[in-house]
């Protein structure tokens, strides 16, 4: 069968287009709160619903930031969230050509039989949030399988469970005027090394894109946020050129050009890292028939929140710091960053969490 | 890169009881392949020792503006083909056809690779000139089909499916030594019938077991898995199938840890079944194409060369045309036999004599093809005899 069609067929393509338009990415503020919590807690700040707000208003109201980028995923609590005058997040980032997105997943679950692997719950109830999420404003989803690299890991029902997962939530955002956003993170934990995350990074992806073609999504409605290919935490780093190869040779293999871009996660590298490798992903020359770009959590906001440390006085500073992480983002997806955003303290600490829980 | 201790001490790899005479080789290409359900030692390779050169030889037959003449028609198909213009369906007239085709002068400047039957691919001249050098000669690669062709899918829906795997490994080795670089293998699907998800499945899991075999032994594989045109369908259900089939192609391709930067395609076009009341246009027949193609190609494959399956030898050209007019991700080009063929075999009529009008034909067409690759083809000038339908109702290769 061909890809089913929504009633919302030429929206999701012309918004899935958008965020793909070069030059621009996507901010993930959509941290839940206990995964918030970790983040002002280490700026020694209460994990309250205003302290909440204000970080997310910092990032949001930055001047000149929001030029750079597409979309912003928000938690559920964040899209009914307003500015301290007032003014809807969603507004704020409409007027700003902003997409507001929306986290649908409701966490992972272990699998049981397996060693610790996980698949991620949120399908029940799916169509009827989409629908109220999309009345608030959002105009994509996001969802988060994780896998990870092991001696017997990803197992094939880990492979299996999560490409059907993705697939199933995909079409039911796609039923509900959502764009989904199709996230397999594998995990860069362990000491494998960069040929070992290439050959599983190409399985996923070929799983992954036979779930979503046998559950008829509509490829050019939908985005992929995959993890660079790069070696395990524990091994040997190497070059940004050396990962761009093998991350756009491993895309080549798996991803259909209908789909209009990719947005790649940090999962736990230094904001700097994470900037030169998309910028060395944008330079190479190959067959890229998609937009390369951002999805970057703690990799746009980390020297933010260390210097705001969550007082009003550094708000300013704190924007700045953003603003400069924002443009230098844009930049790699041009081909065009110089390595000489102004680094602020903590932009080339490493975020890497072992094991981390989101 | 995996440590040779590290392969040898490997049960999955260790080959030595069951593939006499070969040692085990060294990755040139540095893809691996971990197979999780298995201990940590068990990598498998993709493509082997011969990456590299498969890689070379898929961009060679992908290059712009050639396409691949297909002449590997069977003993008996090619017997059809000489009955038509009243000849006798022995070697020496078969022989005389095949020199005729490869020594067309200049075929190398439009064509970048011919399909051999295996008859041809031993095969010299009247004057003892091996067919493979004339090729090699005229810039083409030659490539040999390995299908052992189509019978009877048990429990199926009246449905065939494409034998050929035994003892492929040999034979595309065998085929190597005597000079192929590319192997073809087609199945086909049918609408009509279904197609079940039995005939899909075993169609896209035979091509992908081939691939595997063909890569491993130094032969670019062409993954053809031919919609056939029968039926009174709409385009839109050929579109429907046709995403199908290649999502299973891919997907086993994968798991058959083939190289995609070292194989082609031979995808059907996306078309009305040949009975259906509605037509389409070269416009139509490209944007649905395409689309099947951005939405399951990926950009790793160099090349795509379409069959014609049945389409007049102007109709296949004006629609290749029409595909090429903004830049694609991959080559998009021509693996034609009957759309190449028929108007020069016509001519040629058996007759010695004729065989330059006849090759010039072949040229003609080629040149056509060549042009509608770039995007550049105009139709300028055309005869009757190529404008006519070749469709044949349950036409059986």
């Amino acid at each position: 069968m061909s890809a089913f069609k929504s009633k919302y067929q030429d929206e999701l393509i012309a918004n899935a287009a958008y965020i793909g338009t070069p030059g621009k990415g996507i901010l993930a503020a959509d941290e839940s709160t206990g995964t918030i919590g970790k983040r002002l807690s280490s700026i020694n700040v209460e994990n309250n619903e205003d302290n909440r707000r204000a970080l997310r208003e910092l990032l949001f109201c930055t001047p000149g930031a929001l030029q750079y980028l597409s979309g912003v995923i928000l938690f559920e609590e964040t899209l009914y969230q307003k500015t301290a005058s007032g003014k809807p997040f969603v507004e704020v980032l409409k007027e700003g050509g902003v997409l507001p997105g929306i986290k649908v997943d409701k966490g992972t679950v272990e699998l049981p039989g397996t060693n610790g692997e996980t698949t991620t719950q949120g399908l029940d109830g799916l169509a009827q949030r989409c629908q109220k999420y999309y009345e608030a404003g959002a105009r994509f989803a996001k969802w988060r399988a994780v896998l990870n690299i092991g001696l017997t890991e990803p197992s094939q029902l880990a492979i299996n469970e999560n490409a059907n997962g993705l697939a199933r939530y995909a079409i039911i955002c796609q039923e509900n005027g959502l764009v989904p956003i199709v996230e397999p993170e594998i995990l860069v934990d362990g000491p494998h090394n960069i040929e070992k995350c290439a050959d599983v990074t190409e399985r996923v992806l070929a799983a992954v894109y036979k779930a979503l073609n046998d559950h008829h999504v509509l490829l050019e409605g939908t985005l992929l946020k995959p993890n660079m290919v790069t070696p395990g935490s524990e091994a040997p780093k190497v070059a940004p050129e050396v990962i761009a190869e093998y991350t756009i040779r491993a895309l080549q293999r798996t991803v259909p050009p209908a789909v209009p871009a990719i947005v790649f996660l940090s999962g736990g590298q230094s904001e700097e890292e994470a900037t030169l490798n998309l910028n060395a992903m944008n330079k190479l020359k190959g067959k890229k028939p998609w937009s390369l770009s951002f999805s970057f959590g703690r990799a746009l906001q980390q020297s933010t929140l260390k210097t705001w440390a969550g007082k009003p006085e550094n708000v300013k500073k704190a924007q700045a710091a953003f603003l400069a992480r924002a443009k230098a983002n844009s930049e790699a997806t041009l081909g065009i960053y110089k390595g000489d955003a102004k680094l602020s303290e903590g932009a080339s600490e490493s975020l890497h969490v072992k094991d981390y829980k989101y | 890169m995996a440590s040779a201790s590290l392969l040898k001490s490997s049960p999955v790899l260790d080959k030595s009881e069951w593939v006499k005479g070969q040692t085990l080789r060294q990755p040139s290409f540095s893809v691996v392949r971990c197979h999780p359900a298995t201990a940590t030692s068990a990598l498998t390779i993709r493509a082997g020792s011969y990456a590299d050169e498969l890689v070379k030889t898929a961009k060679i037959v992908a290059s712009p503006g050639r396409g691949i003449l297909a002449m590997d028609e069977s003993n008996a198909t090619c017997g059809k083909r000489l009955a038509s213009i009243g000849l006798e369906n022995t070697e020496a007239n078969r022989q005389a056809y095949r020199t005729l085709l490869v020594t067309a002068p200049g075929l190398g400047q439009y064509i970048s690779g011919a399909i051999l039957f295996e008859e041809t691919l031993y095969q010299s001249t009247t004057e003892g000139k091996k067919i493979v050098d004339i090729l090699v000669e005229q810039k083409i690669v030659p490539g040999i089909k390995v299908d052992k062709g189509l019978v009877p899918l048990a429990g199926s829906n009246n449905e065939s499916w494409c034998q050929g795997l035994d003892g492929l490994a040999s034979r595309t080795a065998a085929y190597y030594q005597q000079g192929a670089r590319f192997a073809k293998w087609r199945t086909v699907v049918s609408i009509p019938n279904g197609p079940s998800a039995l005939a899909v499945k075993e169609a896209a899991w035979g091509l992908a077991r081939y691939a595997a075999i063909s890569q491993d032994n130094g032969l670019v594989p062409i993954v053809e898995p031919e919609i056939l045109l029968d039926g009174e369908h709409g385009i839109d259900r050929t579109f429907e199938v046709a995403l199908k089939v290649w999502s299973e192609v891919f997907f086993y391709l994968a798991e058959n840890n083939v190289l995609f930067e070292g194989i082609l395609l031979k995808p059907s076009m996306v078309t009305p079944g040949a009975e259906c009341k509605d037509r389409a246009t070269p416009q139509q027949v490209a944007d649905y194409t395409l689309k099947l193609l951005h939405r399951r190609i990926p950009p790793s494959v160099p090349g795509i060369m379409f069959l014609s399956g049945g389409q007049s030898e102007v109709e296949a050209t004006l629609n290749l045309n029409a595909m090429n007019q903004s830049p694609n991700p991959w080559h998009v080009s021509f693996s034609y036999a009957r759309a190449l063929q028929n108007t020069c075999l016509k001519t040629w009529g058996g007759r010695p004599e004729n065989v330059k009008a006849a090759q010039e034909t072949l040229l003609l067409r080629a040149n056509a093809n060549s042009l509608a690759q770039l995007g550049k083809y105009t139709g300028e000038g055309e005869s009757e005899e190529a404008k006519k339908g070749m469709f044949v109702k349950g036409y059986v290769y």
